[in-house]
């Protein structure tokens, strides 16, 4: 072959064989490192996986949180206001974790139906809410408002 | 009246933007000098009135005008002057105007240091460079103007600045930021003037290298002075969190370190000039992916302003604009590959290669986790989020790749390389980053895998380029005269290559070796790690300027010998009621200790975190090295040498013959900058 066009023909092959890396490192990366996020409704009906990384979210409830007095573990509800799931940390929580608030926890659930998260995030400004807890909560709401409309006629 | 006069000037420098961006262009395809002449006064002009709007900005949040949203907003009469001053770019408006600031402030730079460029080519450059400034001074004017009035109900006080952002770190952080992202432009301005008058020659490599680098610099100091800011203020003492706004910072340094490498090998032998261009016009692009990410509202983080969906729109349309029109000049005027000079399969052309071709799979990964999750969203296919877990198996590898290129690739020589020369060459780095990667774990604690590899290629990068000077330097005039015959942009690529080492060993070690305890405290309780001993003292109560603070003490001893005493601190800002954590941290070269105050858990108990962070500092002393090296990569003398470069003449691509002679003069390095 022409020496150029077998210079060229390299470089392109380099640049397949480095793309062709990248692309199979990616998928092969986003397969096992994906964390897909369930709101409370979800989890109560039993559609989040056990054992799977996902995240999870919602509004603390009100007078839910509940902290062993020897260690750092906390346990506390959070909710959509249609169905709730309790949360298990253990280690210190975010600044503005507090009940009424968002959150948004990565982890794992349990057999027990206890989702055990290994980070919580709070929203880190008055006005944020976390984009997912927003989404589930208008569906909650979206959800709930059907109900009430359909159950009209029965008063 | 000021806000009103800011606002004014801004105007006035949209109107001095718009011609800026036509008349010399046109000038320059019509061949017409008077027309030309007008690049240089308008880009001045430009920047005296954009700096005149900062200036009132800043004078407004001086005086304390509550008057003006963005003030009241962003500021409080309680907050100290020195934040006060950096809260003109704590937000959306004012830190967009700091970009359009540095925007006119780069032009205003190849105004001035471009006195010897042929006149057409700095017209056009200037014209470019004044399209960019164009659109961003609309998107300023339209979408987000800064010096918008609250009128009749003035604010008694200010809403106060964010207390994550009332920092030093934020005072730095986004205008070394922005130098490197707006940076870009200039090299992205050179790439479009060379495609408009089809001169992409080895002369337009020269010229727009020394920009590339500066930019490349003062992004990786931005980038490394982000890290450390979350590092001790985000309060939980992580350094790198592959959040989406950081990615969108790694994105265009990627970018942008491969471009530093592609012009070297442009310049030097005129080959790879098409990729070159396209790199060029990629790496700006990414810098405004960047914008866009941060501004639009799409993500959510620490960094993303409030969003409105108005400035994301433009935002998109902007950078759609940028890459649809410099793809197609690209397409059309791109040059046809007809370069007759040739390189040898271990060349140091084909190192660079591989460099490039390696940085962009590290850019792709990262842009791939970045914007893979945003896509699915958009098109409602879920919400999922990709995490470190991703990034530690994609992106390390491949920084793993780059380093054994980078020992490599140093010793390597333009054409041709001898492989049997090189092996010979690598002995030395192998024996000693082998016993390195083994010995250096194995005495932090137990053997990794990750460990050894990441200490294996920081070792290699930094014993071979060592090697390299040592053996450049050997003279018979004795190693003074050897060392000081090396150039600067020799020295350059030493900090820069070290750098990437240092960098590499912090990371490598403190994410095997960082030991970090959330534990349970009340005072006088003592708590163990490492060989430490953290004593919790006591607790009380501090009052700050703007804020309330518990402040704890903690003693920390090693076998009795007490070792230092930290004092972190829970704060409650007065004004927006946050709390805030501010960590106690004894740094040192070869490791921090760190202490995070944690909620109050019961009457007398605290949660607390404890960490021990073997070679941190590490981690931002290398970009420290890689800005050093990229600097003095730009003082080189031949940057200044006056009759190299011909003045109205276009530069020719050298000969083969005058590169062959190039290539064997035995010091004549790759300057610039890092891999």
């Amino acid at each position: 072959m022409h020496p150029i066009r077998k210079k060229r023909l390299t470089i392109v092959l380099f640049l397949l064989v480095g793309l062709g890396i990248a692309v199979g490192l990616a998928t092969y990366a986003l397969r096992q490192n994906i964390s897909l996020f369930y709101d409370p409704s979800q989890i109560a009906a039993g559609d989040a996986p056990q054992d799977v990384r996902i995240r999870a979210g919602g509004m603390v409830e009100e007078n839910s949180v509940k902290r062993d007095p020897e260690s750092l573990r906390v346990r506390f509800r959070v909710t959509d206001f249609e169905s709730s799931v309790v949360m298990e940390y253990t280690g210190i929580l975010p600044d503005l974790f507090a009940e009424g608030q968002g959150v948004v926890a990565t982890g794992r659930m349990g057999p027990d139906g206890v989702f055990v998260a290994d980070e919580v995030l709070a929203k880190h400004d008055e006005n944020y809410m976390p984009p997912e807890v927003k989404d589930s909560l208008e569906k909650a709401a979206a959800r709930a408002e059907k109900n009430t409309a359909q159950s009209i006629p029965e008063y | 009246m000021f806000p009103e006069l800011g606002q004014f000037s801004l105007i006035l420098a949209l109107m001095l933007a718009i011609p800026l961006a036509v008349v010399p262009l046109a000038g320059s395809l019509t061949g017409r000098d008077s027309l030309q002449a007008f690049a240089r006064p308008l880009a001045a002009g430009q920047f005296v009135f954009v700096a005149i709007a900062f200036g009132l900005l800043t004078h407004a949040f001086m005086v304390d005008d509550f008057s003006v949203a963005y003030v009241a907003n962003n500021s409080n009469s309680l907050l100290p002057w020195y934040f006060k001053f950096s809260a003109v770019w704590g937000s959306h408006e004012g830190s967009l105007l700091l970009w359009v600031l540095i925007l006119a402030g780069w032009t205003l730079a190849v105004a001035i240091f471009s006195r010897r460029l042929p006149s057409v080519m700095i017209a056009q450059v200037l014209s470019v460079m004044g399209m960019v400034s164009v659109g961003f001074l609309l998107f300023l004017l339209l979408t987000s103007n800064p010096f918008e009035r609250i009128l009749p109900n003035v604010p008694t006080d200010g809403a106060d600045l964010n207390p994550l952002l009332q920092d030093f770190g934020l005072i730095i952080h986004p205008p070394m930021l922005y130098m490197g992202y707006v940076g870009f432009s200039v090299v992205f301005a050179f790439a479009i003037a060379a495609l408009i008058n089809g001169r992409l020659d080895a002369a337009w490599a020269r010229w727009s290298r020394p920009w590339t680098t500066v930019a490349w610099a003062f992004l990786s100091l931005g980038i490394a002075l982000g890290s450390w800011w979350a590092y001790y203020e985000l309060g939980w003492g992580g350094w790198w969190f592959w959040d989406p706004v950081e990615n969108a910072s790694l994105l265009p340094w990627l970018a942008g370190t491969a471009l530093v490498h592609s012009l070297a090998v442009t310049e030097k032998r005129g080959v790879f000039k098409s990729w070159t261009v396209l790199l060029a016009i990629l790496t700006f692009s990414l810098s405004l992916l960047g914008a866009f990410l941060v501004r639009s509202g799409v993500l959510t983080s620490v960094h993303a302003f409030a969003s409105d969906p108005t400035r994301g729109q433009f935002l998109l349309a902007l950078l759609a604009i940028t890459i649809i029109s410099s793809l197609t000049l690209y397409a059309f005027r791109a040059p046809v590959v007809h370069s007759r000079i040739r390189y040898g399969s271990a060349s140091r052309e084909v190192f660079l290669l591989l460099n490039n071709v390696l940085l962009m799979a590290a850019m792709l990964l990262v842009l791939v986790g970045t914007l893979y999750p945003l896509i699915l969203d958009y098109l409602g296919m879920g919400r999922l989020s990709i995490g470190e877990p991703f990034y530690n198996l994609t992106f390390s590898p491949v920084a793993i790749a780059l380093a054994l290129l980078m020992g490599a690739g140093i010793f390597s020589r333009w054409k041709k390389t001898d492989g049997g020369w090189l092996s010979r060459k690598l002995l030395w780095p192998l024996a000693i980053s082998l016993i390195m990667a083994v010995l250096v774990p194995l005495w932090l604690g137990e053997f990794k895998p990750w460990a050894f590899a990441g200490c294996f290629g920081a070792a290699w990068i930094a014993v071979a380029t060592f090697q390299d000077l040592w053996q450049k330097s050997s003279s018979r005039k004795g190693r003074w005269h050897g060392l000081r015959r090396q150039t600067r942009s020799y020295y350059g690529m030493v900090l820069g290559h070290l750098g990437i080492a240092l960098t590499m060993s912090g990371a490598t070690v403190v994410s095997n070796y960082g030991i970090e305890r959330d534990v349970r405290m009340t005072p006088g309780d003592v708590a163990e790690i490492h060989d430490l001993q953290f004593e919790f003292v006591k607790i009380g109560e501090r009052q700050g300027a703007n804020f309330v603070a518990q402040t704890a003490q903690v003693d920390i001893s090693r076998g009795g010998r007490p070792v230092t005493t930290l004092y972190p601190e829970k704060r409650q800002y007065q004004v927006q009621r946050n709390m805030m954590t501010e960590a106690g941290i004894d740094g040192g070269l070869f490791r921090d200790l760190f202490v995070a105050l944690g909620e109050r858990v019961s009457d007398d108990a605290w949660a607390m975190r404890l960490q021990y962070k073997p070679l941190i500092r590490w981690v931002w002393l290398g970009a420290i090295f890689m800005a050093a090296g990229g600097f003095l990569a730009i003082a080189d003398r031949r940057y200044r040498i006056k009759d190299k470069l011909p003045t109205t003449e276009p530069a020719r691509v050298p000969e083969p013959d005058a590169q062959g002679a190039l290539a064997n003069r035995r010091a004549d390095p790759l300057p610039g900058g890092a891999s």
